[in-house]
């Protein structure tokens, strides 16, 4: 597993805009169900939105991560959204603009659950935010992921 | 300045290593080493040893309970959720300079448990005993968090076995003679349920349960101390100090030689070729051929010489004055609860029931009840005077006490020895005078409240009891305020203390 195959143009929407986070997470995991990616979309999502009842995924800086390990997920993915009115996920200070939604299979082995390790890393980094919400292109966004990732 | 931080979350796969990321960039920020133990789903680097020893403070960013916690027990500890490191790093980073900081002056004096370089900052002398104390009491609190499932599993099914199955079940089980009947031993365990019934198999399982009291005291007062090669050492010194009869007194004993021996030997400076053997040979086999020889040579014969001198003793002075005699046998139940002393009034106890001489029983009986129900009513007159975990203990400890399992007793005074012992030992020594002095009998050698069919004056019995309990629970109350406030205000002003093995420069 590489990580160009981690996140592909497909699972990229950057005019994702949407009511609330469940519905933001649906159309963002529909584009997983596309390629095979998640199995069940509907139990995906169930175990996406239990993990979000724990806490919120929203973090400072317009990010929300809705995620999950999940046994209807085949393999890690990523799929992003950006929102340029903000979805709320919760965090203190607004909406998420920047949308990761992480998929990883319930039974990942280690060298699939570094390199999620390695995007969950990235993610704190401003530069890296910066550089996804100018992306021009899905395109972009699977190189900036695929070079931050890898970079490490 | 070194850091150690653990970071975890519920899925394992996003803010764990968010706030890792978090941590370190704020660290480096800040001009100080940090090593984060992710304790993600991609499988957790532990923190290396060395890393740890070396660390001034410990972040903890999680959301759930962080694995291996008590590696590090006695470090300055800051603690917060994952989303706080991911949002404020550096609020962290700064809470932790400053909890280093508090514990620094006391830290950089303190004691090692053995011969180690002397620390180069040995000004604040004073302050290094109370860090030094802090510490102890921290180890075994390790050792009794650990023992106490045992306690209450345990001694339960004890408790069971004789409201069931009545003082009889024991020697069913264990062999001996009760009301002129001599039972066998039971040797084949395939015949336990036939000849002891369910009771008789509660009581052996509770007895198993029982017998691991001492080793999981002693082997995680060691692991306390140097984690997990400590267990080794501190579980056979347990065993052995179960074997040789030196009961929970020389199981603390030992736990704490065992941390000690191993932590000298972890320093000592080896050949490439044999450090690689150190954690799986040449530590559990010298540290444990140390500590069991100490045990088995050195302590153990005072142990036995002390029980032979007190039996004598016991003899000397019954006839004289029967009150006098209650108390002692009470003070010696209350001392070590089911150690030596313990023993030797209880097997006194037996020796006079067996030549008819019940009043004796009675007392031993009465004395051993006493501590637990003390205790147990001491933690709900007073909660906040223990802790969670001995509050939870506490609950139990009114059964154990009712069913004369004077163990129930031991996790209060293992933690607080200093305070407990001597407020248990007044009030049972209250209790066995009084039982002497009404002249109550038991016909029956253990089973508590449970045979209370079995003991003459039954109602001065109780009273003798009440009285004892009342006395107990009053002074461990009034025991846990003497030297608390001192105390207390010593730890904040002090932080917690910071057992850096070499002072490394702040900074």
């Amino acid at each position: 597993m590489t990580v160009t195959e981690l996140i592909l143009p497909e699972f990229v929407l950057l005019d994702l805009e949407a009511p609330d986070r469940h519905a933001a997470t649906r159309r963002l995991g529909e584009s997983l169900v596309a390629s095979g990616r998640v199995a069940d979309l509907d139990g995906f999502l169930a175990d996406v939105r239990a993990r979000e009842a724990q806490m919120p995924t929203g973090i400072e800086g317009g990010i929300g991560i809705p995620h999950a390990r999940s046994a209807h997920v085949t393999a890690p993915s990523l799929a992003f959204g950006r929102s340029a009115q903000g979805i709320d996920f919760g965090a203190d200070d607004g909406p998420a603009h920047l949308i990761f939604l992480i998929a990883a299979p319930d039974g990942g082995d280690a060298a699939h659950m570094r390199i999620l390790a390695a995007l969950a890393r990235r993610l704190v980094h401003e530069s890296f935010r910066g550089a996804l919400l100018e992306a021009p292109d899905p395109q972009s966004v699977v190189d900036i992921v695929t070079k931050e990732v890898l970079a490490r | 300045m070194r850091i150690v931080a653990v970071t975890s979350c519920p899925t394992g796969i996003a803010h764990t290593y968010m706030a890792a990321e978090a941590l370190e960039q704020a660290a480096h920020a800040a001009g100080h080493e940090i090593f984060v133990e992710t304790q993600g789903a991609a499988g957790a680097d532990p923190v290396p040893a060395d890393q740890l020893a070396a660390a001034q403070a410990v972040v903890f960013a999680a959301d759930v309970e962080v694995r291996g916690r008590e590696r590090f027990a006695g470090k300055p500890l800051v603690e917060a959720t994952v989303k706080s490191a991911i949002h404020d790093a550096a609020a962290l980073i700064a809470k932790a300079e400053a909890a280093a900081a508090a514990a620094g002056a006391s830290a950089a004096s303190t004691p090692e448990p053995t011969a180690s370089p002397a620390p180069v900052s040995s000004a604040a002398g004073g302050v290094s005993v109370k860090g030094a104390g802090t510490k102890l009491r921290q180890w075994l609190m390790t050792g009794v968090s650990y023992m106490i499932p045992f306690v209450a599993a345990g001694g339960l099914m004890i408790a069971f076995a004789f409201m069931f199955g009545g003082a009889v079940v024991k020697f069913k089980v264990v062999g001996g003679t009760y009301e002129g009947h001599t039972y066998a031993a039971i040797t084949d365990y395939s015949k336990l349920l036939a000849q002891a019934g369910w009771a008789g198999v509660l009581f052996e399982m509770g007895s198993v349960a029982f017998s691991m009291l001492v080793p999981i005291l002693s082997g995680f007062i060691a692991y306390a101390i140097v984690d997990r090669p400590g267990l080794v050492p501190g579980i056979v010194a347990g065993l052995i100090a179960s074997l040789v009869g030196a009961g929970y007194l020389g199981g603390l004993i030992g736990g704490l030689l065992a941390g000690g021996v191993v932590y000298a030997i972890m320093r000592l400076r080896l050949p490439r070729f044999l450090s690689a053997l150190m954690p799986v040979l040449i530590i559990p086999l010298i540290s444990t051929i140390i500590v069991g020889g100490l045990m088995l040579l050195v302590v153990g014969e005072p142990v036995a010489a002390a029980q032979r001198g007190l039996t004598s003793w016991l003899n000397g002075l019954n006839g004289s004055n029967a009150a006098l005699l209650g108390a002692v046998l009470g003070l010696m139940m209350a001392f070590d609860m089911g150690g030596p002393v313990n023993k030797v009034a209880y097997s006194f106890g037996l020796a006079g029931l067996a030549s008819g001489n019940l009043t004796v029983m009675a007392a031993v009986m009465a004395a051993g009840m006493t501590p637990p129900i003390a205790l147990a009513l001491a933690t709900i007159v007073r909660p906040k005077l223990f802790t969670p975990a001995e509050r939870k203990a506490g609950n139990a400890a009114w059964l154990l006490g009712a069913s004369f399992i004077t163990e129930g007793a031991i996790p209060f005074a293992a933690a607080d020895p200093l305070r407990v012992i001597p407020s248990l030992m007044t009030g049972s020594a209250v209790t066995g005078a009084l039982s002497m002095q009404f002249g109550a009998t038991s016909r029956a050698p253990h089973g508590g409240i449970w045979v209370i069919g079995l003991i003459g004056h039954p109602v001065q019995y109780v009273v003798a009891l009440l009285a004892g309990i009342a006395v107990s629970a009053a002074c461990v109350i009034g025991a846990k305020h003497i030297g608390r406030r001192a105390e207390v205000d010593a730890d904040a002003s002090a932080g917690a203390p910071a057992p850096a093995a070499t002072p490394v420069p702040v900074g």
